[in-house]
């Protein structure tokens, strides 16, 4: 039995050393923070029209201390994010380098990319307030400053306010009113919240839905997945959608999107895969199977998206965001927000 | 007993298993600074200035975060203790209807991560889960406003799901300590006229106190470390603390400075301990004569009673949750069972195998030549070694990158200063760097365990072995494995298992295009997506029991013939 154990043991030794494969020629190495099951799709279609295969590895925490331990020898050519803030962070880190906008693609807004080109969005998702069909009219909610009055006590829900997409919002409403105007709203929205911070954006509409509160702040994508899963669709069908601000400043909006590592060594193939992803076809997968906004003007939207119309958007530039990261989770510490 | 073995010593250098002692002290201390590595890095990190997170942090969220980790490891620690020891005691020492099924039942709930414990629970016990629609049902009651009911996502929650996932650490140490007790000690205590539970708290308890010691230190380091159960339960702990300076405030000294605060509280933990039982050594002598343990016949309602102590933790850590995810698995099942999903386990499998394997080899290194030299430079050496279970694994992970770039990029700068070839990273980003990281994880596991079984074997047998003329090497093999082979088959067993279960350090180490079940679970279930990941989650399971069958086998099969042959611990 000992002897048998002992063979598969060295067995499977032998078997994962020849498992260890190193970059070539015709690759294209990505580090990744988005979901496999979201960019694989759009990988295998780049494969398919280049010949270029696309090697990741999917992981969020110490992804940044990856790339920076590994310095000029790093295999990564790309890294794709779903947030601004570690796109910043890793610009900041200088693991960054510049790509020739005109190169790569013209016609991305300026607020959606660095300004020297060290990264870019790739599509934009609009931070929008849900409310339940039910019991909430849809002209009573219209800002996110409108989600600290009275009369929603006890009736709103959000997921934790120290994850990036909270952040994000809080941050750029740092940007908006100052420090001090920002924390008394945070706290305000503490104030009006339902439970404890708890679970994903899709978890907020399912506790709308089941009536544990009447309110919710979500990324718009959410509903697309949700209408496509056949036990949540019910959850979706509970909420009307509410883009904020659009008689100001527009509806706060983040960025997924990619940057180019300073030590790339398959530096022209990563800059195909970055023309790739924002071209016509690129930018219409990201659209049409995920229902996030192309960050290029004339690309078709998905049927939910197009149901929901146009909507006008925050223009803050989202460096500005990006800096106020630090300051916002310590005012959620400072209003106990996850408390 | 060190010293009288240092008394022997040999001379000059040998190859092979020939060598002499001071070899092992030198291998051993080899072994532990590679093992301690990671530790470092991260203590060395911890050395970075933060900017002014400290004063931000003790003014806001921190004496909260501390509040709550205390409260939940000693929930956690309780739990645990009274579980393990209890149901541990109850299989080897007395006589109920179902104790033989109930002795490897038992192990069972170690098979699951406790994020997929606490997603199918969630499931479960939520407003639109199965328990409340059924009251729902029942009382007819409209909204969450008409009744109360107990909040799965909160500390109660997590003390229980983590007690009743982690109890088998204590309980298989425990139960190994038992079955290792002299038969003659025990009859000693009835002659003395001590009942069952006079026996147990006199004379078992004490004698298996280090054992018991080992496993609630591993369960509460478990507990310190995890991120995943907590976060999902949205209860706030250090380490919601060390991932907000980490990930969220961009700070990593900042996060490495928290790590090594629970490094240190750990340390003093494991020390208190120590300290309380310095005094105390068992030694369990070698008899002539084999007998059975003598065991209580349980009657009626006891046995009843100790029936239901032994069921409780199996529903609640194992079946419960297994039909939860069944019943998912079979929604769910053409989005899950995909082409490479064979190929997750086999990587999976294989992988967690080789690490298990190398985990116990360190182990049994290190805890021998402890045992050879002693001296506080090993044990130090040890202790810092084992460290790497107490770090969250994230961290950990960081803390193996930073040594591996390290000897990558020196060697590379070598050879191009001197050779004008670039050698690239050669570890890094390999599967070499996974299983180092699996090894520095779970050493702890595998050495309390080693450790533990290794100091039952009387020094007497080390000196007769060596007067006889074997080498220490020797005398390793020809009688100490067979007689600890029980506890390195548990060893490996929870080694192997906690390897399939681990995530955070495989997701930031693992090679381009590789995953592995726990990082294909992970796909889903941090978008809250437990349906399609149920299937994943439940082949982490099922694969994790082949080993716990197998060696649970093995070990009863271990004992039988020790105790025909006439070997005795």
């Amino acid at each position: 039995m000992f002897k048998k154990l002992l063979v598969i043991w060295l067995g499977s030794i032998i078997a994962l050393t020849g498992i260890v494969s190193l970059s070539q020629a015709g690759e294209v190495n990505v580090y990744s923070y988005r979901k496999p099951q979201l960019i694989d799709p759009m990988f295998a279609e780049f494969t398919k029209q280049t010949g270029i295969k696309v090697n990741s590895v999917y992981a969020k925490k110490g992804m940044l201390e990856k790339l920076q331990s590994e310095g000029r020898n790093s295999p990564a050519d790309l890294v794709f994010t779903v947030d601004i803030g570690r796109l910043s962070d890793i610009q900041k880190a200088g693991l960054t380098q510049s790509v020739n906008r005109s190169r790569f693609v013209a016609d991305i807004p300026d607020n959606y990319m660095e300004p020297n080109g060290h990264w870019f969005g790739l599509t934009t998702r609009a931070r929008i307030i849900v409310a339940s069909k039910e019991r909430v009219d849809p002209n009573a909610i219209s800002n996110y400053e409108d989600l600290v009055d009275p009369q929603w006590k006890g009736r709103i829900c959000t997921r934790s306010g120290k994850h990036p997409y909270m952040v994000a919002l809080t941050a750029s409403m740092i940007a908006h009113h100052g420090l001090d105007n920002a924390g008394t709203w945070l706290a305000g929205l503490k104030n009006n919240l339902a439970r404890k911070p708890q679970g994903n954006d899709r978890a907020q509409v399912k506790a709308i839905k089941e009536g544990v509160c009447d309110i919710a702040v979500i990324n718009h994508y959410y509903m697309a997945k949700m209408l496509k899963d056949p036990e949540q669709v019910p959850w979706a069908n509970a909420v009307n959608v509410i883009f904020p601000n659009q008689t100001d400043r527009g509806t706060h909006m983040n960025v997924s999107g990619v940057a180019l590592t300073k030590h790339a060594p398959n530096k022209d193939n990563a800059i195909k895969l970055m023309e790739f992803l924002a071209s016509k076809t690129g930018q219409e997968m990201y659209a049409q199977r995920n229902a996030e906004y192309p960050v290029k003007p004339g690309i078709a939207w998905s049927d939910l998206q197009d149901s929901w119309g146009s909507f006008k958007e925050d223009s803050l530039s989202l460096s500005v965001v990006a800096d106020n990261r630090a300051t916002a989770i310590k005012l959620a510490d400072e209003v106990s927000y996850n408390d | 007993m060190a010293n009288a073995l240092r008394v022997t010593r040999m001379k000059g250098f040998r190859f092979g298993l020939g060598f002499p002692q001071n070899s092992w002290t030198l291998v051993c201390l080899c072994v532990a600074t590679l093992v301690a590595l990671p530790v470092v890095a991260v203590i060395w990190t911890a050395l970075k200035p933060s900017g002014d997170i400290w004063p931000h942090l003790i003014a806001t969220s921190l004496p909260g975060y501390i509040g709550t980790t205390l409260w939940l490891m000693l929930g956690v620690g309780t739990s645990v203790l009274l579980t393990g020891v209890t149901t541990a005691w109850l299989v080897t020492m007395c006589r109920f209807p179902g104790r033989r099924v109930f002795e490897w039942l038992l192990l069972l709930p170690l098979a699951f991560p406790a994020y997929v414990i606490a997603y199918a629970y969630t499931d479960l016990l939520e407003y639109s889960g199965a328990v409340q629609i059924f009251l729902r049902m029942v009382f007819e009651w409209q909204t969450p406003q008409d009744y109360w009911f107990p909040e799965v996502r909160s500390l109660g929650g997590a003390v229980t799901l983590m007690g009743v996932v982690l109890y088998p650490y204590v309980y298989l140490l425990a139960r190994a300590a038992f079955f290792e007790q002299s038969v003659n000690v025990l009859e000693v205590a009835r002659v003395l006229g001590h009942g069952p539970w006079r026996t147990f708290f006199r004379v078992s308890l004490p004698a298996a106190r280090p054992a018991i010691a080992i496993g609630v230190a591993l369960a509460l380091m478990e507990t310190l470390n995890d991120f995943g159960t907590v976060d999902f339960f949205a209860v706030q702990t250090m380490t919601t603390a060390l991932f907000d300076v980490w990930q969220g405030m961009g700070s990593l000294a900042g996060g490495a400075q928290i790590a090594a605060t629970m490094l240190a509280f750990v340390v003093l933990l494991i020390s208190i301990e120590r300290f309380s039982r310095r005094q105390q050594k068992v030694y369990q002598n070698v008899s002539s004569r084999f007998r059975e343990l003598p065991s209580y016949r349980l009657k009626g309602s006891s046995s009843l009673l100790a029936f239901v102590a032994c069921l409780l933790p199996i529903l609640i850590g194992f079946v419960i949750p297994l039909t939860v995810l069944i019943r998912l698995a079979v929604i769910y099942f053409h989005e899950s069972w995909t082409a490479e999903f064979r190929s997750y386990a086999l990587n999976s499998l294989s992988l967690s195998a080789s690490a298990a394997g190398i985990t116990l080899f360190v182990a049994l290194i290190i805890a021998y030549s402890q045992r050879l030299a002693g001296g506080r430079v090993i044990g130090v050496a040890t202790r810092i070694a084992s460290l790497g279970y107490a770090v969250p694994g994230a961290v950990l992970g960081v803390g193996v990158l930073i040594p591996f770039a390290y000897f990558d990029n020196t060697v590379d700068a070598l050879m191009r200063e001197n050779f004008g070839i670039s050698t690239g990273l050669l570890l890094s980003g390999t599967l070499v760097a996974v299983i180092f990281a699996y090894v520095v994880r779970f050493l702890a596991v595998a050495l309390g365990q080693v450790e533990s079984s290794l100091s039952k074997v009387s020094p007497s047998l080390d000196m007769a072995a060596r007067t006889l003329g074997y080498r220490a090497g020797e005398t390793l093999l020809r009688y100490h494995i067979p007689l600890i082979r029980g506890g390195m088959l548990t060893a490996v067993m929870i080694v192997f298992v906690d390897c399939m279960k681990e995530l955070p350090a495989t997701l930031i180490l693992r090679p381009f295009n590789f995953e592995t079940l726990a990082t294909h679970v992970y796909w889903f279930a941090s978008d809250e997506m437990l349906g399609e990941a149920a299937l994943g989650s439940l082949t982490i399971v099922l694969v994790g029991l082949l080993p716990v069958v197998l060696l649970s086998t093995m070990t009863s099969r271990a004992r039988s013939t020790r105790l025909s042959t006439g070997t005795v611990t």
